[in-house]
């Protein structure tokens, strides 16, 4: 961001707080980026002839006599092909070493598409991992986030689904990421041979907190483009969410706004919505999926973030260790995925919403029973067949690493149901049973 | 000369303009912004200052910018071409905007400019009016829309003159209205109302007596929503408010549903788009888009006019509901309008109440509320509007300001139960904590039981009742062991998940069972009670569970089934086999129990 020679500098801040400036100046505009003492800052405020900036990476050492330069736009992206294979930061200037990038220059944190104008989602993005394509099957155009404690292996899982995913392009938007997760990523997209699909815009731990909040709408002009524009299937890794609410709760708190649930702003809704909802299915054939990663602390999905991001996005993913198989699983319990009416059944065999719906009934009658089991009392010759079945359930169908094909999990469905249950006690309509029943007659 | 004023502050979508002229509370705006104009409702004035709240992004603002005040408040248009329409909360026509993209400042007319509707007079010259009287109809579709007196007429008017049967545009005179004070009035078939303000043309709105028919077993039987009544649906997310709603926006008994998304998905209004021009109304066989109109301000679009939103569409039910009409007006979520109200609140700074909320969030919400009703029209014709409304509490706990205000409010509460959606038991409604307090109305209590059948009433009651006992006896086995109760607590047990997977749990997304008209809930009714009143036979608690699976796996094999079909007769045959099994004959002594 370089200033021009016509452009107006003012030297003389009149305020500084934590994270904003305030100095008098004129035709100023709403939202555009400016320079104070070298660092980028926004416009976040006026009153009358008093301007009130945002400092992304803080204000330390900020003199009251700082050069301040504005640039006279909202920030913006340059896009192109050229954006392919590249690595930034949350302004967007390469990071990898490459050169900048030429292209369109758009504003970031564009509008909205017309609801009419959206088309609804329909096709599958299948990820091999049953605990997602049979339970919680994900669709173009969706927007979902992996709830997690950090200590789960959610960028594993995710960068499997990706690489999985069949997407033209994907964008990664890392909030707050440590470097090694950032190299680990890197290195596995190129190992992959995926590196050419992959653009990337990277705030690390070691940049400061409140750029992050530049990261989703970087990714997701990004996204735009290549969906819109060469009407692509674009798939988005946002992680982590969570991260990016502290540094919104982290500037709201600085410029002393009232703070709702958990110390979040009170805009906290709308400001995660407008990334999210960035996910659509275009007419012309593009779309952009979002998958996103919101650490949980201490598995605690009632605080502010996971429960305004619940609220908006179309499902979510838990993971959680299963000490029974010593393995990761996809929790079914917990995990929804809300477009999958649109393709199970529909684009995949007849039978499998009914599946789906039986082996997670039955998990919860095994759950019920291993509750009995914990209070000390005995188990019936069903609890103690649900158990089993849940175990063999879970190893074969539930954990991370498996990767088969649709028709395998639902064969593998009515394969356990058959060896554990009868008719009855699977409970299927009529007519999907007399096609796939694997057990005995009655 | 209208007032004019100039931008000299802004902090996100709250703006501050310093006026020429007098303006009003609430009144609308337009700021010019390198010629685009950008819609804005005045929501506090302290001296020359108007703080505005503006209905779009504020990107690119500066001090100086000019603005013109309208003198009116925020207001829709009324006439006939709103069915089917889909809308955004300011009530544009989303379809008539270009391209993908919304475009800042775009505004488009709610109605048909060039259309012509077949118009008959109904109202004869010399005859006395009143606001909301009929002076005529025509055909939107289906519907008989009527073209009524405007609201804002004051008092008493004579008709000068009506025209002769024919094809008008909305913009076309069709009557002129002579008033008290001798003034004329050109009356088209458009008219416009500030959405803020109650339209109150009709004569009263007595207690609601009669109950509107939705489809679904948990509401229609266990709680019944009356006509013109109002209800609301609190769940954490996930536990299925929207679906619900959609369900009611489907198959309930109503002319026309008013669907206002508000602050949610933009896919879940795609989905009404796709779906609703295929899907056919169970009733009439029309398409399902014939009766619905869609308000639709999704969580990305600018939150001020989702706060307008649920006001668009209640006066538009309203609208509606004066030409004789039975409303549906469904709402989701009312949560992000209360969010939005807080979000303006904080950016003014004003004192918070309880989460931040203002203070005057419960006064907000009843007034909304009491907006719906069944109402007696002058001439004796009655219309309804009937209210549901989700809302979204924040982390799933209901003790929190927008679902106690509700509570206040709504008179049907449908409870979404966390512990029911994990367990997939759809729709996720608690049966124990939800309520309808039209079952408490005599008047209701006696149509129910006029309608429906004799004693109707008192099975739901029993019914309940079985439910709550079911309930206790599962609390017991889980604290006492399988072994450690008697073996009537496990049949108390189990028959209380008869009732729970035959009744409360309908799938939503089979085309047979998504909707149950109330005479197969009737017959299904009996059959459960009848089951629940007979007494059992068993060796011990172990053949219990199985025995039990076997007759609500009957059960449920029924309700996919077309009603009395050949199938559905079979299976009730085997069901009755299976009964008979174990059902100690009457004759028997009970103790065998
Ligand atoms: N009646 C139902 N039958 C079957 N599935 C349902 C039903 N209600 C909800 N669901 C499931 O729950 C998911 C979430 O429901 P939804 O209405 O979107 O929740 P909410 O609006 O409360 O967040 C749906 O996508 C669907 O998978
Ligand atoms: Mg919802």
């Amino acid at each position: 961001m370089k200033t021009k020679a016509f452009q107006k500098i003012y030297t003389h801040i009149e305020n500084v707080t934590k994270a904003t400036c305030t100095i008098e100046a004129e035709g100023v505009t709403n939202e555009e980026m400016a320079i104070v003492d070298n660092r980028p800052a926004q416009v976040v405020k006026i009153a009358g002839k008093m301007v009130t900036l945002q400092i992304f990476p803080g204000t330390q050492g900020i003199a009251t006599d700082a050069e301040v330069v504005f640039l006279g736009k909202p920030p913006t992206l340059k896009v192109s092909e050229e954006l392919k294979g590249r690595f930034f930061n949350a302004y967007g200037q390469p990071i990898d070493g490459g050169p900048e990038v030429d292209g369109k220059e758009v504003e970031i944190g564009g509008p909205s598409v017309n609801p009419v104008r959206r088309r609804q989602p329909s096709e599958l993005i299948a990820t091999g991992i049953a605990g997602i394509d049979l339970n919680n099957t994900l669709v173009t155009g969706q927007k979902i986030p992996f709830f997690a404690d950090p200590d789960q292996p959610f960028n594993q899982v995710m960068a499997t689904v990706a690489l999985r995913a069949k997407a033209d392009v994907i964008v990664l938007g890392g909030m707050g990421m440590s470097n090694d997760d950032y190299l680990y990523y890197k290195t596995l997209f190129d190992n992959a041979g995926a590196l050419d699909r992959i653009v990337a815009f990277v705030n690390t731990t070691e940049n400061p907190p409140v750029e992050r909040l530049l990261v989703p709408d970087m990714a997701l002009t990004t996204a735009e483009y290549f969906a819109v524009e060469h009407k692509m299937k674009v798939l988005c890794l946002l992680t982590d969410m969570t991260l990016y609410a502290d540094a919104l709760s982290i500037v709201s708190n600085r410029m002393d706004q009232i703070p709702s649930k958990d110390s979040m702003p009170g805009s906290l809704y709308s400001d995660l919505a407008k990334i999210y909802e960035k996910a659509a299915q275009f007419p012309e054939g593009g779309s952009i999926t979002i998958i996103a990663v919101t650490t949980l602390s201490g598995g605690d999905i009632t605080h502010a973030i996971p429960d305004n991001t619940g609220y908006i996005t179309e499902g979510q993913l838990y993971l959680r260790r299963d000490t029974d198989i010593a393995k990761v699983i996809v929790d079914p319990f917990r995990s929804l995925s809300r477009l999958k009416q649109l393709v199970i059944g529909k684009k995949t065999r007849k039978d499998h919403p009914q599946v789906m719906n039986a082996a997670v009934r039955l998990y919860a009658d095994a759950a019920g029973a291993k509750t009995k089991l914990d209070n000390g009392f005995d188990l019936t010759e069903y609890d103690r067949r649900t158990i089993e079945f849940a175990q063999e359930y879970s190893r074969e169908l539930l954990a991370i690493d498996i990767n088969i094909d649709v028709d395998t999990m639902l064969d593998t469905g009515w394969k356990l149901f058959g060896k554990y249950f009868t008719r009855d006690e699977v409970g299927i309509k009529q007519d999907i049973m007399d096609l796939y029943w694997a057990g005995k007659a009655s | 000369m209208s007032t004019r004023g100039k931008v000299v502050g802004v902090v996100a979508n709250l703006v501050t303009i310093e006026v020429d002229g007098p303006v009003a509370q609430n009144e609308i705006c337009y700021i010019t912004l390198k010629g685009t104009r950008l819609m804005a409702e005045v929501i506090k004035i302290t001296g020359k200052f108007a703080y505005v709240q503006v209905f779009e992004s504020t990107r690119g603002l500066f001090v100086g910018c000019e603005a013109e005040f309208t003198g009116r408040l925020l207001e829709v248009t009324l006439g006939p071409g709103m069915l089917s329409k889909n809308y955004d909360g300011l009530q544009n026509d989303l379809d008539k905007m270009e391209g993908v993209f919304l475009k800042r400042g775009e505004y488009t007319f709610p109605l048909e400019e060039d259309k012509k509707w077949h118009f008959t007079p109904l109202a004869k010259p010399g005859s006395e009016v009143v606001a909301g009287d009929w002076i005529g109809n025509v055909k939107e579709g289906w519907i008989d829309h009527k073209i009524m007196v405007p609201f804002d007429f004051q008092g008493t008017g004579t008709i000068k003159s009506v025209v002769s049967e024919g094809d008008y545009t909305v913009k076309d005179t069709v009557a002129v209205i002579t008033s008290a004070d001798g003034t004329e009035r050109n009356c088209s078939m458009m008219m416009r109302w500030p959405v803020k303000v109650d339209v109150k043309c009709y004569k009263n709105k007595p207690r609601p007596f009669k109950i509107m028919e939705t489809g679904i077993r948990t509401i229609d039987t266990m709680n019944p929503i009356a006509e013109g009544g109002t209800g609301f649906i609190p769940g954490p997310f996930g536990c299925g408010k929207t679906v619900l709603q959609h369900a009611l926006s489907k198959n309930a008994d109503a002319d026309l549903i008013i669907i206002v998304a508000c602050g949610e998905r933009a896919n879940e209004v795609v989905e009404i788009f796709t779906e609703f021009p295929e899907l056919d109304d169970p009733r009439t066989g029309r398409k399902l888009m014939e009766r619905t109109i869609i308000i639709c301000n999704t969580s990305n679009m600018p939150v001020a006019a989702r706060e307008a939103s649920v006001y668009t569409g209640m006066t538009i039910a309203e609208y509606y509901r004066t030409m004789g009409l039975k409303v549906l007006l469904l709402a989701d979520s009312t949560s992000r309008w209360a969010q939005a109200l807080r979000e303006m609140s904080n950016r003014m700074e004003e004192l918070p109440g309880p989460d931040a909320f203002p203070m005057d969030l419960p006064a907000i919400i009843s007034s909304f509320y009491s907006r719906s009703g069944f109402v007696n029209l002058r001439n004796g014709k009655t219309g309804s509007i009937t209210f549901i409304g989700t809302v979204s509490p924040a982390g799933g706990n209901l003790k929190e300001p927008v679902t106690e205000s509700t509570k206040k409010s709504a008179r049907c509460f449908y409870a979404l139960s966390q512990n029911r959606a994990d367990s997939k038991r759809y729709p996720a409604v608690d049966p124990i904590d939800s309520y309808s307090k039209y079952l408490e109305y005599p008047e209701i209590a006696e149509y129910l039981d006029k309608t429906i059948g004799d004693g109707w009433v008192a099975d739901i009651m029993k019914l309940k009742d079985m439910l709550l006992r079911g309930k206790e006896a599962r609390d017991q086995i889980n604290i006492l062991g399988d072994d450690g109760v008697p073996v009537s607590y496990h049949i108390l047990f189990n028959k209380a998940e008869i009732i729970d997977f035959v009744i409360l749990q309908q799938d939503a997304f089979d085309h047979v069972d998504a909707s149950t008209p109330m005479e197969r809930q009737k017959y299904m009714v009996n059959k459960v009670l009848d089951i629940c009143n007979a007494d059992f036979n068993f060796e011990g608690f172990q053949e219990i569970g199985a025995y039990f699976k076997r007759v609500i796996n009957l059960l449920k094999q029924m309700n996919y089934q077309q009603f009395q079909n050949e199938q559905f007769k079979k299976i009730e045959e085997e069901l009755e086999l299976s009964i008979a099994e174990k059902r100690v004959s009457d004759l028997q002594p009970l103790a065998a129990v």
